[in-house]
């Protein structure tokens, strides 16, 4: 498993801690799949002492900032994001939910106006543990469950 | 606080000392209305109502209010008539209305569908009902008639009657009044109670909040009684809703044991859970409360209109 340390990767972002089968989804959310983007790696089910099993996300070329890592907080609470500069770790931080959500979420109210209008889905937080948001349009709340299923 | 141009989308949006001041301009504008007999202030705006649901008293009350400060007012009752039903979106509609008028109100069948045409005009948009969500002129009116009423909001001990589950009116009224020292006597069938968040966000705010299924009980404890319809198609089995219809009735034999000052509100439109036979006595304030939306709108289109100055 040598190849999925760290600092294999020479410029980049490493994003670690993602739980199993989430890489993909974090891929997607985080724009990574680009044909014009830097080289991707996903190792998937890797084993880990935290989560059993575990995904890692690489990145070559891209450095992700804090707010653009917090995207992912809904699908991978516990991921760790590692900025790499010349093989080093230069920066390391948790990923941590923001105060609002825009565009990654659906509203689970199908009479909500932002299932049917063209707009940009937006939620703010109202406590973050439990994990429980607030549709910017509707003003209805989603939680737990909820909020998975309308990724 | 800036009100030229501001939106008034949900009664989240508003601290209480906007609500006091919103209470503020209405009841001078209603002091000056009676005085002079009509206004001016808003002499060549144009109010464009968009109704893509049917109301009486909101949309009549909204035009009203224009043209008692004395501007005109365009628009449509129903969206059959537009060109949304050849598929236009709501925010082409908007963006095409607000070339024509200086202020939009809006009731939609679609929860959130205000806060999107605000996003998408350049000109005030007043909230006048979206879905199930909000209905912010409704609160602030029944807020004035209150106020009106009785003096005063701190120190009442109001009840809440009716559907307390869907009901947008009682949702928004019972936020709003926990800005106030009050009590709140929820009253409702088992099946229509209000949502648990609610009750937790009010009891946070400092409001005393009691649960009770039963009118009678609790009547001879309150100052203020509003009450709201309850559907029929919100119960499984007709049965059900007709033993619950019975027992949520205000008539003069429930009233027997309220206290004489006791006032009794209601936004309308009611089916039977008042009878007519109350309208006559005291404790009937919800004309009273239709005619309340005309100050308190007079204010909100003037306002942000930005007519009124200080």
């Amino acid at each position: 498993m040598a190849e999925l340390k760290v600092s294999a990767i020479r410029e980049g972002t490493v994003i670690d801690h993602i739980p199993a089968g989430k890489g993909l989804e974090v891929i997607k959310i985080l724009g990574l799949n680009r044909v014009n983007g830097g080289i991707l790696l996903l190792a998937a089910h890797v084993p880990s002492k935290k989560l059993g099993r575990k995904d890692i996300v690489k990145v070559e070329g891209k450095f992700l900032s804090e707010e653009e890592v917090n995207k992912i907080a809904l699908i991978a609470p516990n991921a760790t994001v590692n900025i790499v500069r010349d093989y080093k770790v230069t920066e390391k931080f948790k990923v941590d939910v923001p105060e609002e959500i825009t565009g990654i979420l659906r509203c689970a109210n199908p009479n909500c106006v932002s299932n049917h209008e063209y707009t940009t889905s937006r939620f703010y937080v109202v406590s973050k543990d439990p994990l429980k948001v607030r549709c910017h349009y509707c003003e209805r709340t989603m939680e737990g469950e909820e909020i998975l299923r309308n990724l | 606080m800036e009100w030229k141009g501001r939106d008034v989308i949900s009664i989240r949006d508003f601290s209480k000392e906007e609500i006091e001041f919103v209470l503020r301009v209405a009841e001078r504008l209603e002091e000056e209305l009676n005085e002079k007999g009509s206004l001016d202030y808003a002499r060549g705006k144009i109010l464009a109502t968009l109704f893509f649901e049917p109301s009486t008293r909101t949309r009549l009350s909204f035009e009203s209010a224009m043209h008692r400060l004395g501007g005109s007012v365009i628009g449509f009752a129903s969206a059959s008539s537009t060109s949304v039903k050849k598929g236009e979106s709501l925010a082409d509609t908007i963006k095409t209305v607000e070339q024509y008028s200086d202020v939009i109100v809006i009731r939609h069948p679609m929860e959130g569908a205000a806060r999107l045409a605000a996003e998408v005009a350049e000109i005030p948009v007043i909230n006048a009902g979206d879905g199930s969500n909000q209905h912010p002129t409704q609160t602030l009116l029944d807020l004035y008639t209150i106020k009106k009423a009785f003096g005063k909001i701190d120190g009442l001990t109001i009840g809440l009657l009716g559907d307390l589950k869907y009901g947008r009116t009682v949702h928004s009224l019972a936020e709003a009044l926990a800005f106030y020292e009050v009590e709140l006597y929820l009253i409702s069938p088992e099946l229509l109670r209000m949502p648990k968040h609610i009750i937790e966000e009010l009891r946070d705010r400092g409001v005393k909040v009691y649960e009770s299924t039963s009118l009678e009980e609790t009547i001879p404890e309150l100052d203020l009684l509003y009450v709201t319809r309850i559907q029929r198609e919100r119960f499984p089995d007709e049965q059900e809703y007709l033993k619950v219809k019975g027992s949520y009735q205000v008539n003069l034999e429930v009233l027997k044991n309220a206290k004489e000052t006791l006032k009794v509100m209601h936004p309308l439109p009611r089916v039977d859970e008042i009878h007519p036979e109350v309208d006559k006595t005291k404790h009937a304030l919800y004309f009273r409360q239709v005619f309340s939306g005309v100050p308190v709108r007079m204010a909100l289109l003037g306002l942000t209109l930005g007519v009124l100055g200080e």
